[in-house]
C-alpha cells in the first residue's frame, strides 16, 4: 500500500491534477438529484466508452476492403475465438447507446433541464445525438453485406435529391461512381476516425458544462426559472442543502452503469452478432434490403408518404426538425421545468413516441411490399375453390400466374400491398372488375396488355366468387332493368 | 508609419504570427479540399461503353439479366465493381436496358414474365415490361441505358449508380400528373 501511495505522490507531483480531480469529484449538488432519473447521460458514457473498446478490437481483424470485408467477419464470427461475442458486443452496444441517448434527452426535456442557463449543453446535446446517429448508419455499412450495400442505394438516391447539387453529393458520398471498395474506405474513416474523434470532444464539453453550470435541480412545481435569479438560487440550493456528488451521487451512475454493462453482456451471449447476411454482391438481386431498427421508421415513412411529398419531407423535415430542437432553449428558456406544469411538453413526447413507435412496428412488417414469391409459394386457401366451376378454377390459375397473389391476400395469405380480395364481389360489379384488371388504377398496375380475354373472363369470373356464402355479390342494377323482359319494369304489378 | 499606443512590439509579433499561420493554413487547405472533392471535380467522365455479351443471350420478346463490370473500379473493389441490368429485347434490333434499381430508392427490381411487370421488394414500386410507371411510390419509369450493337455484341453507356434525377432517353420518362396514386 506504501508503494502505490508513494508512485502516486510522485506522479501528481509532477501532473498535479489530484487536488481538482478531489473537487471535482466532491462538488456540491442538489440533494433531490442523486436519484435514479439522473443515471442516463452517465450510463451513455459507459457505453460509448464501451463502443471504443470493442470497435478497436473489432478493427484488429476487419478489413475495411470491398471485396474482403464480408470475408473478414465471416472470420469473426466463426474462426477467432470470442470473435462473435465481440462483433455481438459492439452491434448490441450501438442499439443501447441509440436507446439510452434517446432515454437521456426525454428525460433532459421533461424535467426542463435544457432551460436557463444550460442551453449550450442541450445544443451539443444535439449534435451528439446526431453523431450518435451517425455512428449507427456508419456501422450498418462497415456490415458490408447485402442490407449494407443497398442500404448505402438508398441514402444515395435520398442524397440525389436535393436540389441543384445532388447528383455531386451522391458521388461524394459513395467516393465514385458506384457503391465500391471507395465508399466503404471513406465510411471506414468517418466512423471509425472523424465522428467518434467529434463525440469525444463534444462528450468532453458536455461533461465540462454539465460540471461548471451544475446538475439541474429536480424540479418542483412553482420553482420558476428566471434569468435574472437562477443562478444565485441554484447556488444557495447547492450550498445549503447540497451533498458532495461523490459518493452522495454517483454511487446510483455507478450501480446503473454497472446494469447496463452486464444486460448488454447477456443481450450479447444470447442473441449473438448481427449477420452478416448476404454477400455485398450487386448481381444478386433476390434480396429485401432493411435498415436496422433505429432507421425502420424512416424505411416505413418512405413508403406511406405520398409521392410528391416525399422530396420535400425527406429535405426539409429534417431540417426543420434540428432547427427546432436547436432554438427549443431559446424559446423556452425560461418559466416551469417541472412535466406537472408542462402538458405540451408531455404530449409532445407522447405524440412523438406513438408516431416513431407505430412506424418502426410498421417497418417490421412493411405490409406496402409485394411479396416476391406469394404467387408460386402461397396455394389459394381451398375454402375459394371448392365448389367453383372449371372456369372459375382457371381464373384462380390465373391469379396465381399473373402474380396478382404477391399484392392481394386470399384468406389472409399473400400480399398486403393491395386490398385484400376474400370479399371483392361485395365491393365491385362484373363491370367494374373487368375495367379495374384492365385499365388498372388506384395504385394497381393496368394488366390490359398482359391478359387474354379469355384469361381475363376466366378471372373475373373466380374474382365474382369471392363473397360469403350468405351475401349476394355486388350487381348493377340498370343492367338488368336494360336486359330483362318488359314484366319487370316499374309498370309491373306491386305486391 | 506611426503604431497605435496600446499595441505594443510583442502584441504586433502574435497577431502577425496568427496571420502567417492563417495564411498557410488557407495554402494547405486548397490541396486538401481539391483531394476531398476529387470524386467530383475529375475532369473526364465515368461512364464508358460496356458489354453485355452476345445477342444471342437476349432472345427476342424476352427481358433477361445482364451483367458488366464497371469501368471505374479498384483492384479491391471485389464483386461490387459488377452491376445487372434488365436487357429487354424488342425485335432483333431492337432494345430497351433498365438499370436494376428502382426509381424510388435504388432498391433491385425484379421481373415476371408472367405478369409482365417490374416489382420492387423494398416499397412496392410496380413498372410495366417498358420500364414506364404501373403503381407505388416511384415518380418515373426505371432509368434506361443507351445502348449499341456491334460485332454481334450488346453494349451499354453505363458505369454511374442511376438515382432517381438521372436524366435517362426519354422514353422512359412517363408523366404521372393527374394520377397520383391513392396510396
Amino acid at each position: 500500500m506504501r508503494l502505490i501511495q508513494q508512485i502516486g505522490e510522485w506522479l501528481d507531483a509532477r501532473v498535479q491534477l489530484a487536488a481538482s480531480l478531489r473537487e471535482t469529484a466532491e462538488h456540491p449538488v442538489p440533494r433531490e438529484t442523486a436519484s435514479w432519473f439522473y443515471v442516463f447521460g452517465s450510463a451513455a458514457l459507459v457505453v460509448f466508452v464501451m463502443q471504443i473498446l470493442t470497435g478497436m478490437l473489432l478493427a484488429v481483424i476487419y478489413v475495411p476492403s470491398a471485396g474482403e470485408a464480408w470475408n473478414s467477419l465471416q472470420t469473426l464470427n466463426h474462426s477467432i475465438a470470442l470473435g462473435w461475442y465481440i462483433r455481438a458486443l459492439h452491434g448490441w452496444g450501438s442499439n443501447f447507446m441509440v436507446a439510452i441517448v434517446l432515454i437521456h434527452m426525454v428525460q433532459v426535456f421533461l424535467f426542463g433541464a435544457f432551460k436557463y442557463p444550460r442551453e449550450l449543453t442541450w445544443i451539443v446535446g444535439i449534435f451528439l445525438l446526431l453523431m450518435t446517429l451517425g455512428m449507427a448508419f456508419s456501422g450498418q455499412v462497415l456490415r458490408f453485406d447485402q442490407d449494407a450495400f443497398w442500404g448505402l442505394g438508398i441514402g444515395a438516391s435520398i442524397c440525389s435529391r436535393i436540389p441543384i447539387v445532388g447528383p455531386w453529393m451522391v458521388t461524394l458520398l459513395l467516393g465514385g461512381p458506384i457503391i465500391a471498395g471507395s465508399t466503404l474506405s471513406r465510411f471506414f474513416a468517418v466512423h471509425v476516425f472523424v465522428i467518434p474523434g467529434m463525440l469525444i470532444a463534444f462528450v468532453g464539453l458536455h461533461l465540462l458544462m454539465v460540471l461548471k453550470l451544475g446538475i439541474n435541480e429536480w424540479p418542483m412545481p412553482g420553482r420558476i426559472v428566471r434569468k435574472a435569479t437562477y443562478i444565485k438560487e441554484y447556488h444557495e440550493l447547492t450550498h445549503k442543502d447540497g451533498i458532495p456528488f461523490v459518493p452522495g451521487a454517483v454511487w446510483k451512475d455507478l450501480f446503473f452503469g454497472g446494469c447496463v454493462l452486464l444486460t448488454l453482456a447477456i443481450v450479447a451471449a444470447y442473441f449473438g452478432p448481427y449477420g452478416p447476411s448476404g454477400r455485398p454482391d450487386p448481381t444478386i438481386i433476390q434480396t429485401a434490403p432493411r435498415p436496422d431498427y433505429f432507421f425502420l421508421w424512416l424505411y416505413a415513412l418512405l413508403s406511406l408518404l405520398p409521392p410528391e411529398m416525399e422530396t420535400p419531407a425527406l429535405l426539409i423535415g429534417p431540417v426543420i426538425a434540428i432547427l427546432f430542437l436547436l432554438l427549443l432553449p431559446f424559446i423556452f428558456g425560461e418559466g416551469e421545468k417541472t412535466w406537472r406544469r408542462r402538458p405540451i411538453a408531455v404530449l409532445t413526447i407522447l405524440l412523438v413516441a406513438v408516431v416513431f413507435g407505430t412506424l418502426t412496428d410498421l417497418g417490421g412488417h412493411v405490409p406496402w411490399s409485394p411479396v416476391m414469391d406469394a404467387w408460386s409459394s402461397d396455394p389459394i386457401p381451398p375454402q375459394f375453390l371448392q365448389n367453383r366451376s372449371a372456369l372459375e378454377r382457371q381464373g384462380a390459375l390465373v391469379f396465381q400466374l399473373k402474380q396478382c397473389h404477391n399484392c392481394h391476400s386470399l384468406g389472409n395469405e399473400g400480399g398486403k400491398r393491395g386490398p385484400a380480395l376474400d370479399k371483392v364481389a361485395l365491393l365491385l360489379t362484373q363491370d367494374q372488375l373487368i375495367r379495374q384488371v384492365i385499365q388498372g388504377g388506384g395504385n394497381m398496375p393496368a394488366y390490359g396488355k398482359n391478359l387474354s380475354p379469355a384469361e381475363t373472363t376466366a378471372l373475373v369470373a373466380f374474382l365474382k366468387t369471392l363473397h360469403p356464402t350468405n351475401q349476394p355479390p355486388a350487381r348493377d342494377a340498370s343492367r338488368s332493368v336494360a336486359t330483362e323482359p318488359a314484366v319487370n319494369s316499374p309498370t309491373g304489378t306491386n305486391p | 508609419m506611426t503604431l497605435p499606443d496600446n499595441l505594443s512590439r510583442r502584441a504586433m509579433f502574435v497577431k502577425l504570427g496568427i496571420l502567417f499561420n492563417g495564411i498557410i493554413a488557407a495554402l494547405l487547405a486548397i490541396p486538401i479540399v481539391r483531394y476531398v472533392l476529387s470524386p467530383v471535380t475529375r475532369s473526364r467522365g465515368y461512364e464508358a461503353w460496356l458489354p453485355l455479351g452476345a445477342l444471342d443471350q437476349f432472345p427476342a420478346g424476352q427481358t433477361r439479366l445482364g451483367t458488366f463490370r464497371n469501368p471505374d473500379v479498384q483492384p479491391w473493389d471485389g464483386k461490387t465493381a459488377y452491376s445487372d441490368c434488365w436487357v429487354r429485347r424488342i425485335d432483333d434490333h431492337t432494345f430497351q436496358v433498365f438499370a436494376i434499381n428502382c426509381m424510388h430508392l435504388g432498391c433491385p427490381v425484379r421481373w415476371f414474365p408472367q405478369s409482365g411487370l417490374f416489382m420492387c421488394p423494398c416499397h412496392g414500386g410496380v413498372y410495366y415490361q417498358d420500364g414506364a410507371r404501373a403503381s407505388g411510390p416511384p415518380e418515373r419509369g426505371l432509368f434506361e441505358y443507351p445502348y449499341k450493337i456491334e460485332e454481334g455484341k450488346l453494349f451499354i453507356k453505363a458505369g454511374q449508380l442511376p438515382t432517381p434525377v438521372s436524366p435517362s432517353i426519354p422514353s422512359a420518362f412517363v408523366d404521372i400528373s393527374g394520377k397520383l396514386p391513392c396510396a
